[in-house]
């Protein structure tokens, strides 16, 4: 008899399930943000809109931003003034001192195709390998890569993506790697 | 026959366990962030000035602009809560007004398309998980 009434509760949630699992964006009517009552709703581009047609992931806005604009979904602007000088670097930069995690690889391609040297260096990171004392403690109260990791970049659940570099197997050094040619990477 | 009676309350109980879970798992699913993955409300000056909070979907920004737009050209500093913009800074064509000026993007005239967040709303990220500033993880 127990059982059937858990039977019934798991029925009854099974919709809500159903609906959340659809909806991975919430409505902008009820993201807890909009006012419902706003004459926006329904002329501001809902998120799952946009957001369906683009790669999927598993974390933040449920869209791998980095595919999407390599892959050429989106072909966002790089700048609004014609004189502004476009920066892109792809160089990685191996993170070692990261304990018992594996060692951090940081790709500047991904970054420069996005934002610009100025954004990070010399505010946010000294422009000097192995210079800057980056932690996770930092990172997590919003410092270094958590400026914007865990804020609009993809969260800080997502370990493995930085910790990417297996020690064992890394033959090479750590620090700044030789920087690669970069002709096919300005649009 | 005790037998019998025991291996099904045994098997009542998996099943309650299994069931439980299922309907733990359906009951958090239900439960998620507010606003999507770094939605920005701006409430520095919007309320005090009797105008409802202004709501900015990183996202949407992103699919046309890169980061280094914003955030390298026109001046915004990457925290969320930093910059203090005023209309008047709009209409003279700074930060959102650099766009938003009828050509790019729609007109400072669209007030409310922009001012569209819930009264009460404090400045800073809404949908991230979390790094609005110093620490709150």
């Amino acid at each position: 008899m127990k059982l059937t009434k858990y039977l019934a509760v798991l029925l009854i949630l099974l919709p809500c399930n159903l609906v959340a699992v659809q909806q991975h964006w919430k409505s902008l009517i009820n993201d807890g943000v909009h006012d419902p009552t706003s004459p926006a709703i329904g002329i501001l581009q809902e998120p799952s809109q946009a957001f369906s047609l683009l790669p999927a992931d598993t974390a933040g806005n449920k869209v791998s931003w980095v595919r999407a604009l390599r892959e050429q979904y989106i072909q966002p602007r790089t700048n609004i003034f014609p004189e502004t000088k476009i920066n892109v670097l792809d160089m990685d930069i191996i993170m070692d001192r990261t304990g018992e995690m594996p060692m951090v690889r940081f790709p500047h391609k991904a970054h420069t195709e996005w934002l610009d040297c100025e954004n990070c260096h010399d505010d946010i990171f000294i422009e000097i390998a192995d210079a800057n004392p980056v932690n996770m403690f930092a990172i997590l109260a919003g410092e270094y890569c958590g400026r914007c990791h865990g804020a609009v970049a993809f969260p800080l659940t997502e370990c493995n993506r930085c910790h990417s570099v297996d020690r064992n197997t890394f033959t090479g050094q750590p620090g700044a790697q030789p920087e690669k040619d970069l002709t096919d990477m300005l649009n | 026959m005790t037998h019998d009676v025991t291996q099904l309350s045994k098997k009542n109980t998996r099943h309650r366990s299994i069931i439980l879970f299922f309907c733990t798992l359906s009951g958090l699913s239900c439960f998620s962030v507010l606003a999507e993955y770094a939605d920005v409300v701006l409430n520095r000056n919007a309320e005090f000035n009797d105008m409802p909070p202004v709501v900015f979907p990183h996202w949407f920004h992103r699919i046309r602009f890169r980061c280094k737009v914003c955030h390298h050209e026109l001046g915004f500093k990457m925290r969320a809560g930093s910059n203090d913009i005023t209309m008047g800074d709009i209409i003279d064509g700074k930060y959102c007004g650099m766009c938003h000026n009828g050509e790019i993007a729609w007109s400072v005239d669209n007030c409310e398309l922009c001012h569209s967040g819930k009264p009460g709303l404090k400045t800073g990220m809404q949908g991230s998980n979390e790094t609005s500033g110093p620490g709150r993880w």
